[in-house]
């Protein structure tokens, strides 16, 4: 780790002026400060936005559940609302990293970052939420935008998450063994407007919807249908851990499982 | 005392609470890094990002500039004060009868790097920051050359070398058993199995980092090294006499608390002489603590073997011959142990618990641009139970036979029993094992429970395997016919204190293994004091008198037999202090549960009484005995001890993502008296997830173009977890070891050593009816998958 000074500013206010400043925001810190004991990340400045009041809490807003961007995971995995209305939510929270990344790692640093393993992404895309910022509100399908890139401009932070709250939804994670991380991971959301698929893990350019699986399952929500539309393994990453086929095969047989699970 | 006095003294077979888990518990543990010395620098070396190059300059200015540097090391510098290189260990004689290539091991490159985490230089500075910094300022220039990271590149012709010393890369061939013999049993086989396997790589992954601080002292011209090892004395000996040309009683060395271990530490590494040199050089104590990143890329790396097997049986299944080729990887350089494990720790225990008459092994060992690979738990017999136990049930499935019933045709029933290649176990029970095993592990009901999986759409698995290790190394003059440079003895000290209490001071180390309780247990024992009246002292070359350490699950078998003996000496002074006390004869004493009485009398003092009276000889028989009662012995084994078990797996497969759990695991061991139940439990729990890890999930990958660690982090290399076990089911049978005072046999590697087969034949049992008849460890759920598809194709 190289030298920095630290900030803990109170309000969002305080915060954006740092971070417009040339500061580096700090969430819950389970990416950012693994990068900078390794050298890999050298922020001259830490901006620790842990204290700012604004980006606090989870509330009803209307048909959605407003989540603020440093709500921990383990916070939205026990959270009433969150498991009343979004079960599927509060369960891929509760299975990210371990209970120590958990109390740490929050919603808003994990969709800022967008590891393209990520879990959260998944739930932001699939289930059509709204990113708002300091500066604007985005759509979840305009705001991720590959590997580690997403809408955010510099000096723009993440305030809160807006999820709408779907007919039904669950996520399924196939883990990576080393790390943990999804080796492939589904989220399926059935909505009023149909059935949205977002697959993360499983692609270097980072989660995806599934046009379809997506356009299959919004005429026949079943097991059946999901298995007959094919998984293109061409634009899907190989690695160490995965051939892009098996990656693909994972893709549908997590898929047909999700839809089984909810129809069941 | 014989063993099976031993075993029924008090304590004995008692789960004594471990004495050193409450300073563990609560934060008051004192591992190297927890040392801080006055006048403390910091180092960090510079390691080579490539896995083969000539290093065509370096240039060190801009880091001695910085700000708190002390000062830059590299190779010249070594090579001007003359420091050699980090010796082997152990010579092995080619089938040629030429020795060993042995090229050097240079503590800092000179010219050329041979894996990447090769050691270019060492910077020195006032704090940890100031020395990364100024490591990130020297300038190295390589000239990348191509490498060869596995044993098949490695040999093939024109591959790159790793050492002008030996171009073709090739160490040894090295060869055990009657071939003839082997190919005549061969030619009137009824049957024939044939198997193909790695044994995958490894990375050791203690959870304390390897740590050491070197120390001088100007006033009495003596070095001490701070060291996070498993045998300090060791340690000391190749460092001195080897490397640096020091005499021994010039350097203290201390391993205090050490957080785990596994082979890796056993070790003379570069660091550590780098550190001790530097110290004198820089009047200053110079810390070391390696980052994890460091520890992937540099500790000793454990396995990475590729085998061919064959098997001959008669139409029985009766086995007459077994026949192996071994493919060895040592890594760039030769470890301090690496060339006895692929050779006398591997090929004598290739007979396993079978009465195979001819067995003949051949092992070629190569040089290839990857970290050293040596010793890690198990060290050579899970490679050769590995192959054994698959290619046993491989041909009990050829044949149509079950995987207990062909172990039990073939299992020794006679002791001692000489195999073919070298060894004589002494004892063992191996039908008991296996019929112990098979009751804890409801064998009974395995047909139903495979029914119920596939009820839910999964194949289950079950897998056997019959292990035995060569532990308790060794008798000094075997291990030196075999090339051991070194004796493999163990001392103990048993110092009495005035007032009754008593220090022991051994020469084995604890690393997590609870040394510091059992061998109180075997102390308080003998004694007839409180186990918590006895301390035991290890892991520093000042106090305790010598030693060799702690590895090959020697440590209760070798160092609590030299513990034994100084205690028949403490027994014996005692005996006639408590006669000169009662005025009693000599032979007329016994001593039970720390009572000296007279024969047919009631007359008796206490242990305490004479310890005292040792110290304080007013009424004693100074003409004929010398006061005190402090007493040490050497112990140098016989034989080996042989641990051995049956293991009983099953996994249960999901045939459509390959994902892969261990269901239910049995383990029934034989390690002779036990004289702590929970701490055998705890090692054989360790031992069975590193065993299960090793099947599964670990696998050590460097890239075949590149030479670089693919594997190099926890993101990447799959540490098991809690989580991936079931709960373990354990039982043991007892056959005390014959030629040691406790009877004991050792019982830290036996896990890692049984289960790996036992996993592997449970996943095949379970992809038979998919049609999968093979596959290499680690079965992820990915290669499951590859081998299920590749099956139906």
């Amino acid at each position: 780790m190289y030298a920095f000074t630290f900030e803990q500013p109170t309000s969002l206010s305080g915060a954006t002026q740092l971070i417009a400043a040339g500061g580096q925001p700090l969430a819950g810190g389970q990416t950012l400060l693994a990068s900078m004991k390794q050298r890999l990340a050298s922020p001259e400045q830490l901006v620790d936005l842990g204290r700012v009041a604004e980006l606090q809490g989870i509330c009803q807003d209307g048909q959605a559940l407003a989540i603020g961007a440093m709500t921990r995971h383990a916070d939205v995995a026990e959270n009433a609302l969150v498991r009343q209305h979004i079960p599927a939510l509060a369960a891929l929270a509760g299975q990210i990293g371990d209970k120590q990344v958990r109390a740490m790692g929050t919603l808003g640093g994990s969709v800022a970052n967008n590891d393209p393993a990520a879990c959260y992404p998944s739930a932001v895309l699939a289930l059509g939420a709204t990113v708002h910022t300091n500066q604007r509100k985005i759509a979840a399908d305009d705001f991720f935008q590959g590997m580690y890139t997403t809408a955010l401009q510099a000096g723009e932070i993440i305030t809160a998450i807006h999820f709408p709250v779907p007919q039904k939804a669950i996520y399924l994670k196939f883990i990576q063994q080393a790390s943990r991380f999804a080796l492939v991971g589904v989220f399926v959301a059935k909505t009023a407007q149909g059935v949205r698929v977002a697959i993360t893990g499983a692609s270097s350019g980072g989660v995806f919807r599934h046009k379809g699986l997506e356009d299959a399952l919004s005429k026949s929500f079943t097991p059946e249908a999901a298995a007959a539309v094919k998984i293109d393994a061409a634009e899907l990453s190989s690695d160490l851990h995965a051939s892009a086929a098996y990656r693909a095969h994972l893709i549908s047989v997590q898929v047909q499982r999700a839809v089984k699970q909810l129809a069941g | 005392m014989g063993a099976s006095d031993f075993a029924n003294l008090p304590h004995i077979g008692e789960s004594v609470r471990r004495k050193e888990d409450y300073r563990f518990l609560t934060g008051a543990g004192q591992y190297t890094d927890d040392v801080v010395l006055a006048n403390q620098a910091h180092a960090v070396f510079v390691r080579s990002p490539h896995a083969h190059a000539n290093v065509v300059s370096i240039d060190v200015a801009a880091a001695k500039a910085a700000p708190g540097v002390l000062d830059v090391f590299v190779g010249a510098d070594v090579a001007n004060d003359k420091i050699n290189g980090l010796p082997c260990g152990w010579l092995i004689t080619s089938t040629d009868g030429q020795p060993m290539k042995e090229p050097p091991h240079p503590i800092l490159a000179q010219g050329k790097v041979r894996y990447v985490g090769d050691h270019v230089a060492m910077v020195v500075a006032e704090t940890l920051e100031q020395a990364r910094n100024a490591a990130e300022l020297v300038e190295v220039s390589y000239d990348v050359l191509p490498a060869v990271v596995d044993v098949g590149a490695a040999q093939k012709a024109g591959a790159p070398s790793v050492h002008v010393e030996a171009a073709d890369n090739h160490c040894y061939k090295w060869a055990i058993g009657d071939k003839a013999q082997v190919d005549a049993a061969f030619a009137h086989a009824a049957h024939v199995t044939k198997l193909d396997l790695v044994n995958n790589r490894l990375v050791p992954n203690a959870m304390e980092p390897r740590a050491a601080i070197g120390s001088y002292s100007r006033a009495n011209d003596e070095y001490t090294l701070y060291v996070s090892n498993q045998n300090p004395h060791v340690e000391r000996l190749l460092m001195t006499a080897f490397v640096m040309g020091l005499p021994e009683h010039k350097v203290r060395v201390i391993a205090p608390d050490v957080g785990g271990g596994f082979g890796s530490k056993i070790y003379l590494y570069a660091e550590d002489v780098c550190l001790t040199w530097a110290a004198k050089k820089l009047n200053r104590n110079i810390k070391w603590n390696a980052d994890r990143n460091e520890a992937f890329l540099s500790d000793a790396h454990g396995r990475d073997h590729v085998s061919h097997a064959e098997l001959a049986m008669d139409k029985d299944g009766k086995f007459l011959a077994l026949r192996v080729h071994t493919d060895a990887n040592l890594g760039a350089y030769l470890s301090t142990f690496a060339t006895a494990v692929p050779t006398i720790l591997y090929a004598t225990l290739l007979a396993g618990q079978y009465t195979t008459p001819q067995v003949y092994v051949e092992v070629d060992a190569w040089f290839t641009n990857t970290a050293p690979v040596d010793a890690y738990r198990g060290a050579g017999r899970p490679e050769a139970t590995y192959l054994l136990e698959r290619i046993v049930s491989r041909a009990a499935w050829e044949l149509g036979l079950g995987q207990d019933e062909i172990r039990k045709r073939n299992f020794i029933t006679t002791f001692p029993y000489q195999t073919p290649v070298a060894l004589q176990y002494d004892i063992g029970d191996y039908p008991a094992c296996m019929s112990e095993a098979q009751k804890l592990a409801d064998v009974a009901g395995f047909a139903a429970r495979k029914a119920a999986s596939a009820a839910k759409g999964k194949l289950r698995g079950i897998g056997y395997s019959s292990y035995i290790e060569a532990c308790g190394i060794a008798p000094s003059n075997i291990a030196g016919a075999l090339g051991a440079r070194a004796g493999l003895f163990e001392c103990g000290e048993v110092r009495v204190h005035p007032t009754g209490s008593v220090t022991v001071f051994t020469g084995s180390h604890s690393h997590g293994q609870g040394h510091e309780t059992t061998f109180a247990q075997v102390v308080a024992s003998r004694l007839g004091v409180a186990v918590d009246a006895v301390d035991v002292v290890h892991g520093d070359t000042g106090r305790v008198p010598f030693g060799m350490g702690t590895y090959g699950s020697r440590s209760i078998s070798v160092g609590g037999a030299a513990i034994m003996r100084a205690l028949d000496k403490i027994e014996a002074k005692a005996k006639k202090i408590a006669a000169h006390l009662m005025e009693a004869s000599d032979a007329d004493i016994e001593f039970v549960n720390g009572e000296f009485k007279v024969k047919g009398t009631d007359k008796m003092v206490t242990f305490g009484q004479v310890a005292l009276t040792a110290y304080v000889p007013h009424n004693y028989p100074l003409d004929k005995l010398e006061p005190g009662l402090n007493e040490t012995a050497f112990y140098d084994p016989t034989n080996f001890t042989f641990p051995a078990g049956t293991y009983i797996c099953e996994i249960e497969i999901d045939p459509q993502t390959g994902e892969t759990r261990v269901d239910r695991f049995t383990a029934v061991d034989d390690f002779g008296t036990i004289i702590n139940p929970m701490i055998v439990e705890g090692q054989v729990h360790g031992g069975l997830v590193q065993g299960i890890g090793q099947a599964l999930l670990e696998n050590c990958v460097y890239d075949k173009e590149t030479g670089q660690l693919l594997t190099g982090s926890f993101m990447d290399y799959a540490m098991p977890r809690a989580d991936d076990f079931p709960h373990f089911e354990i039982g043991h049978v007892c056959t005390p070891c014959t030629h040691n005072p406790l009877g004991t046999k050792g019982c830290g590697e036996a896990g890692a050593i049984g289960s790996p087969p036992a996993v592997m034949n449970a996943v095949l049992d379970a992809l038979s009816s998919v049609g999968v008849k093979d596959l290499d460890m680690p079965a992820t759920p990915h290669r499951v998958w590859q081998a299920i598809q590749a099956a139906k194709a």
